[in-house]
């Protein structure tokens, strides 16, 4: 707390000039956003290399001996935590989050720069406990990324002893950092914006990071508590989750637990965790789509008022990940009409994403193909979403392929579409050189065309009743053949689109040395990081001055202005006022 | 489940009371200049003050939301039948007391603070922080009392829970502890009082709440 | 322009994937239409707002697409549109959750008529439990869970001694009878799933969940387990055979009682000795074997193990195959056995023999001792990490064992030529199990690690063949 904030006052001696403090213990939200984001796409990586063994496993069963069982639902689980914490979570709230707010909302970094730093060591730390489980005896967890007790701690789970035990201690530091990172984004959304900066001027990606920070502060929390139990059930032998059961034939010192509760606790934190990945998500898209469609966003109120209600329901549907977990079944009506209510304001968000486009003057750059992409997978995953909630349709495709589709297409593939935008978008500002756009759109049409021919067909393998979390079909009566080519073209999509990302790697990298220089703002945006002094920013973002807001973060194509856009930060001129006025009325 | 929903559902309420307070409903294409900012306008001052009070307040509010899920986990794992009530040993009153004479010294120290009185923010804050040790050895104690007795942690979920709760609080008190063994050496080490009143405040709060979090968590352990 | 063909071609492949797809619902077999119902009605609802919102976004990009000298209209909000975008939006949530809650209504009334049985999951298979004449299901509790007692009865309940008890992953059951189905797990957490009848619900340890169903179709459909349970997950199949009242009232009464499984049979290691005198001639006096006669060891292998072997010889269910000719020999020598008495008191005799070192092969083996014991890791789940066998797995003793043998009959149930009969419940997993060594050497390595095994573990050993009685 005695930290000295640089976000009210502009100190020279405060930059850092060593190698090692400017990259390495840096504590400039910049550098620590990129870390963040570099780690986040390493550890990815490692979880898309695991999916692609999980589907060679699939299309050729008993065709490799080191895919065996154990090792098959080790994946299975590395890949789901990874990508939906360690990769999601950290790079949309770690990175983007901790580049852009401080830029956008016109401060000179976080409030507490030395908690930021703290909040991403923790996190590399957590990171490293979870990989280190790889190496542990027995291997990672294999129970599936829910953890879900009794059998996440017991013999015939891999990794039921040292795997567990990494998981929940990478998870808990991970909350810890998680926590360090959110108190600094709220506290700074919250008290460092810029003189004329209010609420409803900010940028909606900074509505979506604010709302979907203070979600997982608040859902966090109950992943810390369910691990914490679990932990204790572990290692100390109490009986939080465990019954009076039997394992192995033995009868467990456990007696009188609840594995139910543990579902509640874990899932009370896992459905807003899947806003605190989509809320960014929504953001981020919305403004991309409105700066390269040069328009404002239509509706931005309702968008921020369809963030609010998202967050705040998000919070009273957790059980529709239960309606077959054995809970009392009259759940299920409230649960089914909780779920189904939260539809609404997010089929409004989808809705004026494609308002802006109409009317709009669309520039198909490779940051709105992938805005679009989104728009187009996410309208499919957010549909077979409304299958999933109505408690009846859920009961025969719960724990189907058909979930495993849904997911991926909506939490899985749409975040990570507005992800690669994102990363395409704001490319110019971290670096200042432009990404080879041949090479983006190629990226982008073999991601989105080959991803969407991995998830569309799952669904329909689960419609017929192919359960989730299989190594092996085997034979049943009702799989007929063809299932198992449909298996293998799934996994010929997805070990393509697996390769296809060396061409975003090798663009993000070729295009840091060769790229052109992009200029302070390539894309004409309106919002405060496209208006900094230096790009990339300097440390301290501004400098001499902080930049003053005059204006909403959308003022595209505004009718008597010579220019499609009006940055944030310029003010407005008294002979224009009037006519503007009434152009606007 | 009930009471975090409660919570969570109140914390979001509030959340968005607020938001209708900063103009929600605002037709901000229609506004420009700097003077629509309910901050005051164009004179519009970021104070790091305010900054750390609201960080404290929201980090108050997680912690609260982290031990309201496990009340409900205890609500909901005490309707499971194998819950044999702990009898809590008279221990607990002991500290009780020295949590509030640490919360109560902690209060003088933040007024020796804001008036210049620097004996009295001396002697306030270290004993606010010698009577939060004091605690801590007495929960201690109350630990050896009940495990000496045969309540061992696995031996009933009442007795895990016991453990668990007390255990969490006094880490989020030695957390508390890091930061005023900082500010205590500084004022120890002569350090003007302006630049540890923000520390000392800051402190205070921290160690009023925990004080509040603890009468809930014994009241809750006294009555089930 | 490209991303607005696409979307468009994407939506058309969308739909005619979806109407040329051979994968869809498989045909029902329960009273639950109306779940098929309300997908139905789903699939049109939101096939609708999927190919009319994305044709729509595809139009926009086409004729909103960037031109010289174009610009954007300036429209900050439209209140009218979105009052009607959010008014339908409602609608059509209603028009979906009203028919879904209607059915799930249903679904929550359990018809009081309904007659009930019990499915019993555990680490990896399935049992089955009725209750008996008198309507009640006994107690049960995990305390009292053995070899004698899987189901886990109070011994001493009178409700539970006519309960009829089916120790088989296959279970019976009546067409067009209300069924109030009770779950419940031993270990950890399962899901008795039919495809074709569409509702489930999981087994959870510690408390007895339920739905309802009424069978509508007769046939056999097969049971998959549909939570995950561990690294047999996959492997945790049943059947269930839907038949006429009348057949599955007939097959019910040929289940075994409670208090019948209770009966001390009248095996007797005495009259199993009597019998022995056969096997020694092959398998030694002590039971340890002799690779020249290509007969395996048997001492330290548990009673259920044996006397379900002896069984599947005498049947047919092993050593049928004419590739399998020491099968086949012991095939014949297992009719030496007069009757299910003389099997009991033979298994019980050589369960009762005491441990012997096996007779080695002369064979070296020179496997790759760390990489089977990575392998190894997935026998061990069931067979113990020290190979010592584990009875509720019905897992047999790995460790000390004929390792040439071992060998052996991971190759047979690798080539289909044991544990493909489709009563050979553990045969099977067996097989899929032997699946994954499937390079030349893993085997080899597999039974290089097993022989390091130190088999003589008190503890362990217990676990392998005391029965808990």
């Amino acid at each position: 707390m005695e930290q000295v904030a640089i976000a009210d006052q502009h100190d020279e001696h405060h930059e850092p000039t060593s190698f090692i403090t400017r990259y390495i213990w840096s504590q400039d939200h910049k550098v620590i956003a990129v870390q963040y984001g570099l780690t986040a796409i390493a550890v990815g990586l490692i979880a898309l290399v695991l999916s692609g063994m999980m589907r060679l496993q699939l299309a050729y069963p008993e065709s490799f001996t080191f895919i065996n069982p154990i090792a098959y639902y080790q994946f299975v689980t590395m890949h789901g935590m990874i990508m939906v914490i360690y990769l999601l979570t950290a790079l949309l709230l770690g990175g983007f989050g901790n580049y852009l707010i401080p830029l956008m909302i016109g401060a000179r970094d976080m409030v507490f720069p030395y908690l930021n730093m703290l909040s991403y060591w923790f996190y590399l730390v957590s990171v490293l406990v979870l990989v280190s489980s790889f190496f542990a005896p027995g291997g990672p967890t294999g129970a599936g990324w829910t953890l879900y007790p009794p059998q996440a701690i017991l013999p015939g789970t891999a990794g039921f002893d040292w795997g567990i035990l990494l998981m929940l201690i990478s998870l808990a530091i991970f909350i810890v950092a998680f926590t360090m990172g959110g108190l600094n984004y709220v506290t700074t959304i919250l008290q460092a914006r810029t003189q004329g900066m209010t609420l409803m001027r900010m940028p909606l990606t900074v509505w979506g990071i604010f709302v979907a920070t203070i979600l997982g502060l608040l859902a966090f929390p109950a992943l810390f508590v369910s691990a914490l139990m679990m932990l204790l059930d572990h290692v100390v032998g109490t009986s939080f989750f465990m019954p009076a059961l039997l394992s192995q034939g033995q009868l467990t010192d456990h007696e009188g637990g609840s594995p139910i509760l543990f579902q509640h606790l874990f899932w009370f934190f896992g459905h807003p965790e899947v806003y605190i990945v989509a809320l960014p998500a929504f953001g981020i898209v919305s403004d991309l789509i409105s700066t390269h469609a040069r328009k404002n966003i239509f509706g931005y109120r309702m968008m921020v008022w369809a963030i609010l209600a998202i967050g705040v329901l998000s919070f009273i549907v957790w059980a529709h990940h239960m309606y077959v977990s054995g809970m009392h079944p009259w759940f299920g009506f409230f649960f089914a009409v909780t779920t189904l209510i939260i539809a609404v304001p997010t089929a409004i968000k989808v809705y004026n994403w494609v308002l802006t486009l109409w009317r709009g003057n669309i520039h198909l750059t490779v940051p709105m193909l992938f805005a679009i992409g989104f728009i187009f997978t996410f309208i499919n995953g957010g549909l077979t979403g409304l299958w999933l909630g109505n408690v009846v349709v859920d009961v025969p495709l719960s724990d189907t392929y058909f979930v495993v589709g849904h997911f991926h297409m909506v939490m899985g593939l749409s975040p990570v579409l507005v992800i690669f935008g994102a990363i395409y978008h704001w490319y110019p500002k971290i670096t200042g050189r432009m990404f080879n756009d041949t090479l983006g759109k190629l990226h982008f049409w073999l991601t989105f065309v080959g991803a969407y021919s991995i998830f569309l067909p799952m669904h329909y393998l689960g419609m017929l009743g192919i359960p989730r979390r299989y190594f092996a079909n085997l034979t049943t009566d009702f799989i007929p053949e063809s299932a198992q080519d449909m298996n293998i073209g799934i996994t010929a999509a997805a070990i393509f689109v697996g390769l296809v990302q060396i061409l975003f790697l090798i663009n993000m990298v070729w295009s840091l040395r060769h790229g052109k220089p992009a200029g302070g703002n390539p894309w004409g945006a309106t919002t405060l990081e496209w208006q900094t002094p230096q790009t990339p920013p300097a440390h301290g973002n501004w400098g001499p001055t902080l930049p003053v807001v005059h204006r909403w973060a959308y003022d595209y194509s505004v009718p008597g202005t010579a220019e499609d856009f009006t940055p944030q930060n310029v003010p407005v001129s008294p002979g224009h006022d009037t006519e503007d006025e009434e152009a606007r009325t | 489940m009930n009471i975090i929903v409660l919570f969570m559902v109140s914390v979001m309420a509030v959340f968005v009371w607020w938001m209708v307070l900063q103009r929600v409903t605002a037709k901000t294409w229609l506004e420009q200049g700097v003077a629509i900012d309910p901050r005051a306008g164009a004179d519009f001052q970021y104070s790091h003050r305010v900054a750390s009070k609201v960080a404290l307040w929201v980090f108050m509010v997680v912690i609260t939301a982290l031990f309201l899920l496990f009340v409900t986990a205890y609500h909901m794992r005490m309707h499971l039948g194998d819950w044999r009530p702990l009898a809590l040993p008279g221990t607990l009153w002991v500290s009780s007391a020295l949590l509030l004479l640490a919360s109560i010294a902690l209060q003088a120290a933040r007024h020796g603070a804001s008036n210049n009185r620097r004996s009295l923010l001396l002697t306030g804050f270290i004993l606010g922080g010698v009577f939060a040790l004091a605690f801590l050895a007495a929960q201690w104690w109350a630990w050896q009392q009940l495990s000496a007795a045969g309540f061992l942690v696995a031996s009933n979920p009442a007795n895990s829970f016991f453990y668990l709760l007390t255990g969490l609080h006094a880490v989020h008190l030695l957390g508390g502890l890091l930061v005023w063994s900082k500010t205590a050496g500084k004022i120890a080490g002569g350090a003007p009082v302006a630049s540890v009143r923000l520390s000392v405040e800051l402190c205070s709060v921290y160690w009023h709440y925990l004080f509040l979090l603890w009468l809930g968590l014994f009241a809750l352990l006294l009555n089930t | 322009m490209a991303i607005a063909i696409a979307l468009i071609v994407l939506v058309l492949v969308t739909v005619l994937f979806h109407i040329f797809s051979p994968w869809w619902l498989t045909p029902i077999a329960s009273n639950w239409g109306m779940i098929d119902g309300t997908i139905d009605l789903t699939v049109w609802v939101t096939g609708f707002v999927f190919v009319a919102v994305n044709l729509f976004l595809a139009y926009a990009i086409i004729r909103y697409r960037h031109k010289q000298g174009a610009k954007a209209h300036y429209e900050p909000e439209n209140k009218k549109l979105e009052i009607w975008l959010t008014a339908i939006t409602t609608i059509g949530i209603m028009a979906l959750l009203a028919p879904g809650l209607f059915v799930w209504a249903k679904f929550v009334a359990m018809p009081e008529d309904a007659m009930e049985f019990e499915v019993v999951g555990q680490q990896w298979e399935w049992s089955y439990r009725f209750p008996g004449e008198d309507g009640v299901f006994g107690a049960v509790a995990a305390r009292f869970y053995s070899g004698a007692n899987p189901f886990g009865l109070d011994p001493d309940d009178p409700a539970g001694q006519d309960d009829r008890l089916v120790a088989s992953n296959e279970v019976t059951l009546p067409v067009n009878v209300p069924l109030k189905v009770l779950n419940r797990s031993k270990d950890v957490l399962h899901n008795f799933a039919v495809p074709q009848f569409r509702v489930k619900m999981d087994m959870v340890p510690g408390m007895v969940t339920s739905y309802w169903i009424t069978p509508t179709r007769t046939g056999t459909f097969d049971v998959l387990c549909m939570e995950l349970c561990g690294i047999g997950h996959y492997l945790m199949r049943g059947r269930v055979v839907v038949a006429p009242e009348a057949d599955f009232n007939q097959w019910l009464g040929e289940q075994p009682t409670f208090a019948q499984t209770q009966e001390q049979t009248t095996a007797s290691a005495a009259a199993g000795e009597q019998h022995y005198v056969t096997c020694a001639a092959c398998h030694g006096a002590q039971g340890e074997g002799n690779p020249q006669m290509n007969s395996p060891k048997i001492a330290g292998l548990d009673q259920s193990y044996i006397e379900r072997q002896l069984h599947h010889f005498r049947s047919g269910v092993r050593g049928a195959s004419p590739e399998d000719t020491f099968g086949q020999q012991m095939a014949g020598m297992s009719n030496v056995l007069p009757d299910d008495d003389a099997i009991a008191s033979v298994a019980t005799y050589i369960a009762s023999l005491p441990d012997v070192p096996a007779i080695a092969a002369d064979t070296e083996n020179e496997g790759n001792i760390s990489r089977g014991k990575k392998l190894y890791q997935n026998c061990a789940v069931c067979h113990g990490d020290n190979g010592q066998g584990i009875w509720t797995m019905h897992a047999p003793r790995l460790a000390g064992m004929s390792s040439w043998y071992l060998s052996t009959q991971l190759e047979h149930f690798r080539s289909g030529i044991r544990g493909t009969h489709k009563t050979d419940q553990y045969g099977q997993q067996m097989v899929a199990m032997a699946n994954i060594l499937n390079d030349s050497k893993a085997i080899g390595d597999v039974i290089a690690y097993i022989d390091t095994l130190d088999q003589g573990q008190e503890d362990s050993s217990d676990t392998a063949t005391g029965r808990g009685n």
